[in-house]
């Protein structure tokens, strides 16, 4: 029992999300039911799907920086950075509704941040600096810079093909959950289909012995907080698109917690290498669906955060090799599986010894 | 990553000698900094009192010096702790509600003091015996927290007691007309019994070695367990002691207090040269660092300046002393 359950990592984020779904359906029984009006798919689970979209991108980008053993705070700055320098670009442009002015600003707002996320990069492989301190700095500094281009306004827009990516439908379904699921599928075949993926696990597991074996340590981390921006970057146009202005203050806030969140629920360990794609969209769409449920079962909206502490610390007991272990020792013998709790958290230990002076020396 | 390479043990003296100075130099540089950035705000904008000027410093800061503090013993131990901001503001809530309905001051002060170290110790347990990451388990705390914020209430609720306004709004005088509140002895106390526990204390001695390498401190005989435990229930502490002292400051509880309070604590600490990795640091060097936060708000007030202004230099401040900090750290591998 417990070895199959082991043998697949998604079962407990499947279980969650399926469990999720059941009490919406208990509580709102037309919950699932998806209707068609105006050409558009309408329903609860539309709205998860368009709602979640956004995380869904942070998250995609967050997970290969939690794999190559980093992580990225600054991606609710960037979010913000980036909708306020497409907003301010459309809303300063004579003819805010035609396509080139808002191709245009995009592309300003995506190219600013894949500086940011060069930036990023720069301080954590060149410099050495911990990606957490690392990305902190521009998490401070970030939304400062965001209110400093909106000039502490929310600056709104009237452009008809600006809000397409946010509010848009294509084929019947909303256009940003169609972004997020492409990139899902770029990135799902970039990873895993080339030797990418396990070049980024390798950097996950042990930088220096990765760098020995000649894989590009800097090339790939690098390449991880770029994508990662320029995720946040999208998701900040999504964000801005949607409700056709840009809210330096709020936009994105909190849009980093919620994206680690994810990467952690769909089962890929913040120390680094192995990772799940699948199971960061899986953990977004619990996210969105447990802010939902919240919503649609007439639970207060200030509870949400209660609701959403309590399935993190169930999902990630549930995932804790040790909490596993103690569970299995209440069904079998006790001591088995305290050894092999025991190994594995001497062996998390040396994956935790900082790498050799070669490595700072460089 | 080879930061954790400071704190880890090595014979040569010389190499002693250097890192001992890299470990003092950290501190000393935001010391020097603070009073350079002081020394030019104050003669830029020509204020009446100087001493003043700095009092106040404590007196708007003082419940970030304790967050600082409870900051610095978990990062210390090479945790990190997301859930203070949420807890502060829990702490307020739970003070005027409990006041409004009639409870003694005491007992709502008391029960204040409970909650918060009982959600560190909460934290400390899923993160030592579950092996779940300080990051998320705190994050987890950070969402609990503040939703029972809302869910006790989300109005701003006034705190009338009379011995608490008292304490919020009494002068201290220390000569002729400079004064503090008595929420900076308060603060200040907390800093003495830190500093205490910190350096002469054997948990203080396990914190460090904790930090330093976990495992050698086990293998010493140390209780490493309950030393990460408890630097999660004395944050906790400090967060409610700093909800406590916030709430006496404004009079007032409310959930929204405190949002994006822990990367203040954090940002200070740094900048006081703790870092993140573990082992390195001292609770002054905290102190100093909410004293460079606090003189940059300074500056952007009276520069008149956007308030995005402290964000923007906050950032830069805290890009710079980490830069610093991987140059000092470089040199002795």
């Amino acid at each position: 029992m417990m070895k199959k359950l082991s043998a697949s990592p998604l079962i407990w984020p499947v279980l969650a999300l399926v469990a999720l779904l059941i009490v919406n359906v208990i509580v709102t029984p037309t919950f699932l039911s998806i209707r068609v009006q105006d050409g558009h798919l309408f329903g609860s689970t539309v709205d998860i799907l368009r709602n979640g979209a956004p995380t869904m991108l942070v998250a995609l980008g967050m997970t290969l920086v939690i794999a190559s053993r980093g992580i990225d705070l600054s991606v609710g700055a960037v979010v913000a950075v980036s909708g306020a320098l497409a907003c301010a670009h459309v809303a300063a442009s004579d003819d805010p509704a035609s396509a080139g002015t808002v191709v245009t600003a995009m592309g300003i707002a995506l190219g600013v941040a894949v500086g940011l996320g060069l930036w990023n990069g720069m301080l954590v492989s060149v410099f050495g600096v911990q990606p957490i301190i690392a990305t902190l700095v521009l998490m401070t500094a970030g939304r400062g810079i965001a209110l400093l281009i909106t000039d502490g306004q929310i600056v709104t827009v009237t452009s008809a093909p600006f809000k397409i990516l946010g509010s848009g439908f294509v084929f019947g379904l909303p256009v940003a959950i169609l972004v997020s699921l492409t990139v899902f599928a770029l990135v799902g075949l970039l990873t895993r289909r080339t030797a990418l993926g396990m070049l980024l696990e390798s950097v996950g597991i042990n930088p220096e012995a990765s760098r020995l074996a000649g894989v590009r340590y800097r090339t790939i981390v690098f390449a991880v907080y770029v994508f990662c921006a320029l995720c946040a970057g999208i998701a900040g146009l999504m964000i801005a698109s949607n409700i056709s202005a840009a809210d330096a203050n709020n936009a994105g806030l909190w849009i980093e917690m919620d994206a680690i969140l994810a990467v952690v629920i769909g089962g890929t360990s913040l120390l680094g290498g192995r990772f799940s794609l699948t199971g960061t969209i899986l953990g977004a769409l619990i996210i969105q669906t447990l802010t939902t449920t919240v919503y649609t079962a007439g639970i207060t909206p200030e509870t949400t955060l209660v609701f959403k502490a309590l399935v993190v610390i169930a999902v990630c007991l549930l995932q804790a090799p040790k909490f596993r272990a103690l569970v299995a020792r209440r069904r079998k013998r006790p001591t088995a599986p305290t050894g092999r709790a025991e190994t594995e958290e001497i062996a998390g230990q040396q994956v935790s010894v900082p790498s050799p002076p070669s490595m700072a020396a460089k | 990553m080879s930061i954790q390479t400071v704190g880890r043990p090595r014979v040569d003296t010389t190499e002693v000698m250097r890192r001992i100075r890299g470990r003092y130099l950290s501190p000393l540089a935001s010391l020097v900094l603070f009073l350079v950035m002081f020394t030019a705000v104050v003669t830029r904008y020509d204020f009446a009192s100087p001493t003043q000027v700095f009092l106040n410093l404590l007196v708007d800061n003082a419940y970030l010096i304790v967050l600082a503090v409870g900051m610095t013993f978990v990062i210390l131990t090479g945790g990190i702790d997301l859930s203070v901001g949420s807890v502060v503001a829990l702490s307020t809530v739970i003070l005027a509600t409990a006041l409004k309905a009639g409870w003694p001051m005491p007992l709502a002060v008391g029960a204040v003091l409970v909650v918060g170290p009982l959600l560190g110790v909460m934290m400390g347990l899923v993160i030592e015996y579950f092996d779940v990451q300080p990051f998320i388990a705190t994050l987890a705390g950070m969402f609990l927290a503040r939703g029972l914020c809302y869910v006790i209430s989300v109005d701003t609720l006034p705190i009338k007691d009379p011995i608490l306004r008292q304490f919020g709004l009494n002068y201290v005088y220390l000569y002729e007309d400079k004064f503090i509140r008595w929420t900076v002895v308060a603060a200040l106390a907390v800093v003495l019994v830190a500093v205490y526990v910190l350096h002469q204390t054997r948990f203080g001695r396990t914190v460090y070695a904790v930090g330093g390498n976990r495992q050698s401190a086990q293998l010493m005989g140390l209780n490493a367990s309950r030393a990460r435990v408890s630097v999660y229930a004395i944050s906790g502490l400090c967060a409610a002691f700093a909800g406590l002292l916030l709430g006496v400051q404004k009079l007032s509880g409310y959930s929204l207090n405190g949002i994006g309070l822990e990367l203040d604590a954090i940002a200070a600490a740094v900048i006081g040269g703790v870092l993140l990795s573990g082992g390195v640091g001292f609770v002054l060097g905290s102190l100093i660092g909410v004293l460079v936060l606090g003189t940059i708000q300074t500056f952007v007030t009276a520069a008149n300046l956007d308030s995005y202004w402290t964000r923007i230099m906050t950032g830069v401040l805290l890009l710079m002393f980490v830069l610093v900090q991987r140059l000092l750290v470089r040199k002795p591998g």
